[in-house]
C-alpha cells in the first residue's frame, strides 16, 4: 500500500500483502477483523462460563441442600453462592455485554461499513484486546486464590470490598484479583473507545455523511464517546479502592466500622462516594451494552422487511439523546442510599425522560416494519426478539425510575428480572442477531437456518419463562442476593415458582448448545457465502467473504446514498447498495 | 494508564508506519474539518490530532473523578480533615513546568519557521524542564515524608499523594514522548504530527497541573 491516486470518485491502491506466519496473523494481528473475531470469541468463552455460574445458583435456590461434587463441603454455602452473583454479573457485565457487541462486531464491522481499510490506530487497537484478554485472566484467576471468588457484587460495594478478607472469604485475594480487573479492562476500553472515535470522525469514505452512516455505526460511535467519559471514573474509582485496601488510606471506609467484633483502622471516608463513582460510570454502562444492539436491530428490522429504517433521522438522534441522558440518571440506582428527595425527584425525572428517546426508536422499529415484506430469517427473528424483550424489559423501569416505588422494590427480585430482560437478554438477542446476520461475511460460510430458528424459539420462550415469573417473585417481597429462600418464612412459598424459573433456566440453557453446534459446525461444513447472501446494502456486502486484509481489495469505495435504500420505487433490485454510482442504478424502464 | 499514554504517543508517532498509515499523504495534521466527509487521502495525519484529542478527554475524566472525590471527601461529617501544608517547593514546580510550555511553544515555532536548530534547542529545554518538575516533585514527597506525612497519615495527604502521583506519572509518558521525538521521530510528516500532538498532550498536562495546584493550595 504505497501509492495511490484518485479515479473518479473511488481511490485505488495496490491491494495490501498479509503478514505471514501463524503469530502476527492470528495471535498479535493488528488487523481489525481478526482483533474483532477475537473479541468475540473471548466474549463466547466468558459467555458459556456466566451461564454455568447462573444455573449453579438457580440450582441452589430450588435445591439449596443438594450434594455438589465440586464444592468443598459438598453443600453451597452462602458465602459460596454470593460468589456466583458477583462473578456472574461481572463476567456478563464486562466480558459478555461490553465485549462481544463492541469489542466485537464493532471492531469488525464499524471500518468495513465507513469504507476503511482498518481502524485509525491498529497497533493500539491490539493493546486494547490482549489488555481486555489480561483483564479475563485476573477475573477467572478470582476463583482459584486462596479464598476463591469475591462476594461483593458486581458493583463491588464498600465498605464490604474495601477491607480485605475480614469481611468473608474472597474478599481478600479475590477481591483484589476483581479491582485489578477491572482496571485493566477500563483501560482497554478507554483505549477502544478512542479507536472508535477516530475511525469514525477521521476514516470514512468520500460521501460517506455523518447522516449515510448505518445506524450499527451510531450504535458503535455513541457506545465509544460513553465509555470514554465513563471508564475513566471507573479507574479513578477503582485505584482509590485499591488503596483503601492495601495501603490503609480511607477514602471510602467511614471511621468506627465494627466488623467481626473487630473496630477497623479507617476514619471518615464515604461508601456512597463509591457507589456515586461506580454508578457514573454503571449508568453509561447499560447503554454501553445496549445502544450496540440497537444499531444492530434497526440494521437487520430494515434489510428484512425490506424497507428503509422508518425516521432514520430521528433514530440517529435517539441514539445520541439517550447516550446523553445516560449521563444524568445515576442516582436512579442509589434511591435507597438515604439520598436527598429533591435529588431523588429529580433524577426520578431525568429516567423517565429516557422514555421517550427510547420509544422513538421502538415506534420507528415497528414502522420500520409496518407494510415491509418481511423475511423471517434467524436474524430477523433475533432482532424482533430483541424488540419485544426491550420494551418489556424497559416498562418495567418507569416504576423503579420512581423512588417510592424503588424503595419497595429494590432489594428485590423485580429489579433482577427488568435488568435481566432489559439489558442482559435483550442484549444478547441483539448479540445473537449479528451473529447471525454476520457470521456469512466474517467466515464466508452460511450457518443452518432451521437450527437457528429453533435456537430463536427456545431462547425467546425460555427468556420470559424465566425472567417473567421474577417479576411476581419481586412484587411478593422475594429478596434478591438470599442464598436460600426455602427458610424464610414469608418467602417459602415462591418456591414453584422459582422451581419452574431453574426448570426453564436448563431448558434455554441447553438450547444454547444449538448455538454452538450451529457455531462451530458451520465454521468449517456451512455451504459457501456470496458476498451479499442477504440483499443488503451497506459497504460490507460489497466486499469478498470474508474481507480481505485491506478489506476492499485495493479499491476504496466512495459512497452515493443513504444505508437503507430498500425497495425504491422505479428501480430494478429492490435494494441499491451504497457505493452503487448513480448511474449505474438499474431502472424500471 | 500512564504506560498506555506512552505507548499511544509511540503509536502516534509511528504514523508513518502503521498498517493504513503509509498510504495517506497528509498535510502536518492541521485539525481539519472533521465534520465533513472528505476523502482518505490526508486522514491518519489528522486522525492522529483527532485521537489526542479525544484521549486527553478520557484523562479529563479520569482526573475529574479525582477531582470529585476530593471535594465529596472533605465535606464529610467528621472527615478527620487536616489541610496539608503543600510543600513550598510546589511554587518552584508549578514555574518550571509553566515554564516548559512557553520553551514547547518556542520549539513549536522554531519547527513552523524551518528552524531546525532552534527547534531542537528548545525541545531539549522541554523535556529538562519537565524532567525538573518531576525531580522536584519527587523531591516534594521526600520533604512530606521526612515530616511524616505519609499516604494514609490523613485524607488530605491521601489525595496529595494520589494527584502528584497520577499526573506525574502522566506527566512522565509526556517525557518519553518528548524524548521521542527528539531522537527517533524524523521522518518529515510524521514528524509534524507527533510535535503537535506531543505539544497538545504537554500543555494540557500543563494546565492540568495548575488546576490540582490550585486545588490543593487553595481548596485545602
Amino acid at each position: 500500500m504505497s501509492s495511490h491516486a484518485h479515479a473518479g470518485g473511488s481511490t485505488v491502491h495496490a491491494p495490501m500483502a498479509e503478514p505471514s506466519g501463524f503469530i502476527r496473523k492470528y495471535i498479535f494481528s493488528v488487523d481489525h477483523k481478526v482483533i474483532g473475531i477475537q473479541y468475540f470469541l473471548l466474549a463466547l468463552t466468558a459467555v458459556v462460563i456466566g451461564i454455568v455460574l447462573s444455573l449453579l445458583m438457580r440450582f441452589h435456590l430450588v435445591w439449596p441442600n443438594a450434594t455438589l461434587p465440586f464444592v468443598s463441603g459438598g453443600q453451597m454455602s452462602q458465602e459460596q453462592y454470593l460468589a456466583l452473583v458477583t462473578m456472574h454479573g461481572t463476567i456478563m457485565v464486562f466480558f459478555v455485554l461490553t465485549t462481544a457487541p463492541q469489542g466485537g462486531f464493532g471492531n469488525y464491522f464499524l471500518p468495513i461499513q465507513i469504507g476503511a481499510p482498518d481502524m485509525a490506530f491498529p497497533r493500539l487497537n491490539m493493546l486494547s484486546f490482549w489488555v481486555t484478554f489480561l483483564a479475563f485472566v485476573s477475573i477467572i484467576a478470582a476463583f482459584v486464590v486462596p479464598g476463591g471468588a469475591p462476594i461483593s457484587g458486581w458493583t463491588g460495594y464498600t465498605p464490604l470490598s474495601g477491607l480485605g478478607e475480614i469481611t468473608g472469604p474472597g474478599e481478600g485475594w479475590g477481591q483484589t484479583l476483581w479491582i485489578v480487573s477491572i482496571s485493566l479492562f477500563c483501560l482497554a476500553s478507554l483505549l477502544g473507545a478512542l479507536n472508535f472515535i477516530a475511525t469514525t470522525i477521521d476514516l470514512r469514505a468520500p460521501g460517506m455523511s455523518l447522516m449515510r452512516m448505518p445506524l450499527t455505526v451510531w450504535g458503535w460511535f455513541v457506545t465509544a464517546i460513553l465509555g470514554l467519559l465513563a471508564f475513566g471514573i471507573l479507574l479513578a474509582g477503582g485505584i482509590l479502592l485499591l488503596l483503601d485496601r492495601s495501603a490503609g488510606t480511607s477514602f471510602f471506609i467511614p471511621a468506627g466500622l465494627v466488623v467481626n467484633d473487630q473496630i477497623q483502622a479507617h476514619s471518615g471516608g464515604s461508601p456512597l462516594l463509591w457507589q456515586h463513582l461506580f454508578w457514573f460510570f454503571g449508568h453509561p454502562e447499560v447503554y454501553i451494552a445496549i445502544l450496540p444492539g440497537m444499531g444492530v436491530a434497526s440494521h437487520v428490522l430494515s434489510t428484512f422487511a425490506r424497507k428503509p429504517v422508518y425516521g432514520y433521522r430521528a433514530m440517529a438522534y435517539a441514539i445520541c439523546a439517550i447516550g446523553f441522558l445516560g449521563f444524568m440518571v445515576w442516582g436512579h440506582h442509589m434511591f435507597v442510599s438515604g439520598m436527598s428527595p429533591y435529588s431523588g425527584f429529580a433524577f426520578s425525572v431525568l429516567t423517565m425522560s429516557i422514555g421517550v428517546p427510547s420509544a422513538i426508536k421502538t415506534f420507528n422499529w415497528l414502522g420500520t416494519l409496518w407494510g415491509g415484506k418481511i423475511q423471517f430469517k434467524s436474524p430477523m427473528l433475533f432482532a424482533l426478539g430483541f424488540v419485544s424483550l426491550f420494551v418489556s424489559g424497559g416498562l418495567s423501569g418507569l416504576f423503579l425510575a420512581q423512588p417510592a416505588v424503588d424503595n419497595m422494590l429494590h432489594a428485590t427480585y423485580y429489579v433482577v428480572a427488568h435488568f435481566h430482560l432489559v439489558m442482559g437478554v435483550a442484549a444478547i438477542f441483539g448479540i445473537f442477531a449479528a451473529t447471525y446476520f454476520w457470521f456469512p461475511k466474517m467466515f464466508g460460510r452460511m450457518m443452518n437456518e432451521p437450527l437457528a430458528k429453533i435456537h430463536f424459539w427456545f431462547t425467546f420462550v425460555g427468556a420470559y419463562c424465566i425472567f417473567m415469573p421474577m417479576h411476581f417473585i419481586g412484587i411478593a417481597g422475594g429478596i434478591r442476593r438470599y442464598a436460600d429462600a426455602s427458610a424464610v418464612g414469608f418467602l417459602a412459598h415462591l418456591q414453584p415458582v422459582h422451581q419452574f424459573m431453574t426448570i426453564a433456566a436448563f431448558i434455554t440453557g441447553a438450547a444454547q448448545l444449538l448455538f454452538l453446534c450451529n457455531f462451530f459446525y458451520s465454521l468449517k461444513f456451512g455451504p459457501r457465502a456470496s458476498k451479499n447472501p442477504w440483499n443488503a446494502t451497506t459497504l460490507e456486502w460489497i466486499t469478498d467473504s470474508p474481507p480481505p486484509i485491506d478489506n476492499f481489495g485495493g479499491h476504496y469505495p466512495s459512497v452515493y446514498r443513504g444505508p437503507y435504500e430498500f425497495s425504491v420505487p422505479g428501480v430494478v433490485d429492490d435494494f441499491i447498495p451504497q457505493s452503487l454510482e448513480p448511474s449505474q442504478v438499474a431502472r424500471v424502464k | 494508564m500512564p504506560s498506555t499514554i506512552a505507548t499511544e504517543d509511540i503509536e502516534l508517532i509511528h504514523s508513518g508506519k502503521g498498517p493504513g498509515g503509509g498510504n495517506f499523504s497528509g498535510d502536518t495534521g492541521n485539525g481539519g474539518d472533521s465534520g465533513d466527509s472528505s476523502g482518505a487521502s490526508s486522514v491518519p495525519q489528522r486522525a492522529y490530532v483527532t485521537g489526542m484529542f479525544i484521549g486527553l478527554a478520557g484523562i479529563l475524566m479520569f482526573f475529574m473523578a479525582f477531582v470529585s472525590a476530593y471535594i465529596v471527601r472533605k465535606g464529610m461529617p467528621a472527615s478527620g480533615w487536616i489541610p496539608l501544608q503543600v510543600p513550598r517547593l510546589l511554587w518552584l514546580n508549578t514555574l518550571v513546568l509553566i515554564a516548559s510550555s512557553f520553551t514547547l511553544a518556542r520549539a513549536h515555532s522554531c519547527f513552523t519557521a524551518k528552524d531546525e536548530d532552534g527547534f531542537r534547542h528548545w525541545w531539549a529545554t522541554t523535556t529538562i524542564l519537565g524532567t525538573l518538575f518531576v525531580a522536584g516533585q519527587i523531591l516534594a514527597w521526600r520533604q512530606l515524608a521526612a515530616e511524616g506525612i505519609f499516604l494514609a497519615s490523613n485524607p488530605s495527604s491521601s489525595f496529595f499523594y494520589v494527584f502528584t502521583g497520577a499526573h506525574g506519572l502522566h506527566l512522565l509518558g509526556g517525557i518519553l514522548a518528548l524524548l521521542y521525538v527528539q531522537f527517533r521521530a524524523t521522518r518529515k510528516v510524521a514528524r509534524g504530527t507527533a510535535i503537535e500532538v506531543v505539544s497538545m498532550y504537554w500543555h494540557f498536562m500543563d494546565g492540568l497541573w495548575v488546576f490540582l495546584f490550585l486545588l490543593l493550595y487553595l481548596g485545602r
